[in-house]
């Protein structure tokens, strides 16, 4: 998605990417990021809270008007839940010994599902 | 909310962890993200108040698979849609977001045609386009590169936009 952002620009026309993952946006670079740290999923706020949407929504306005030069980075203010906000950083993607094996295995039933769909000449996607 | 300190940056890596993931599964050759050293810059050439403002997602409309078919299975093409037809949500479970965490039920948390068009109401802006567009998260930087996004930028000239928001997932 970045990368259309970057095309765009190049083109003339001003973006303003809305995301939560930083690191791949920054590493990409674009033009004008507004940067919530929430799980993946609702980089425009949290669900059902208008108010939080709607101030979302304005500081990538803002952005769009008021950024002079690129990789202008805002972070917005909103935390995802004050009481436990470290856990769902901990529990995404997580790699511990309570999974490895687990891990391990899934990628070899990925890889075999995989090779047989290749087999059966059906696997371009 | 209170000073805190920490060992390590607050905010998660997605490069990190994604390669940490995929290695545990016995992929040993980590994803190559796109990096770029160079950015480009563009200004708005009217007041935001006089600009039509499109929209892009990665997220698509429900599409019909076949019970064999594995799952992320199927090209994805970059599409233009009425907006006043996502208002029903997308779909999206395929793509890479945190599942046990949080949910897309909420149209405006991932496509905010709602608060846009509040926006536009309010006068922030002077419109949003009819049409939004969805372009696929691809595997492939010269996909995204070179097909999807000149077929984006077609679409936001078609459409006489003045600026755009992109809100991947």
């Amino acid at each position: 998605m970045s990368l259309v952002a970057r095309h765009l620009e190049e083109a003339g026309l001003p973006t303003v990417v809305m995301g939560s993952a930083r690191d791949i946006v920054e590493e990409c670079g674009v033009s004008r990021f507004v940067y919530t740290d929430f799980p993946l999923g609702n980089p425009v706020g949290k669900p059902g809270d208008v108010e939080m949407q709607s101030a979302i929504t304005g500081i990538a306005l803002d952005l769009l008007e008021r950024a002079w030069e690129p990789r202008t980075t805002v972070q917005t203010p909103f935390v995802w839940d004050p009481a436990t906000n470290d856990d769902w950083r901990d529990h995404f993607m997580k790699v511990d010994e309570s999974n490895r094996d687990a891990l391990a295995a899934a990628g070899d039933q990925r890889r075999m599902a995989q090779a047989g769909v290749k087999a059966e000449g059906r696997g371009r996607g | 909310m209170a000073a805190d300190r920490r060992t390590h940056r607050s905010h998660v890596s997605y490069i990190d962890k994604s390669r940490n993931y995929y290695g545990a599964q016995g992929y040993p050759q980590p994803y190559q993200w796109s990096y770029n050293h160079d950015v480009p810059f563009a200004s708005l050439n009217k007041p935001l108040d006089e600009c039509r403002v499109g929209l892009v997602t990665t997220s698509f409309f429900e599409r019909t698979v076949d019970k064999n078919t594995v799952a992320g299975a199927g090209s994805k093409e970059p599409y233009a849609a009425l907006c006043d037809d996502a208002l029903g949500g997308l779909y999206n479970k395929d793509l890479f977001w945190d599942k046990d965490n949080t949910h897309t039920e909420d149209l405006d948390t991932y496509l905010p045609i709602n608060r846009l068009r509040e926006c536009a109401d309010e006068g922030r802006i002077g419109s949003l386009a009819e049409r939004f567009y969805g372009v696929p998260t691809d595997y492939s930087h010269r996909r995204t590169s070179r097909r999807d996004a000149p077929q984006i930028l077609e679409f936001a000239r078609e459409d006489e936009l003045d600026a755009v928001i992109l809100v991947p997932l």
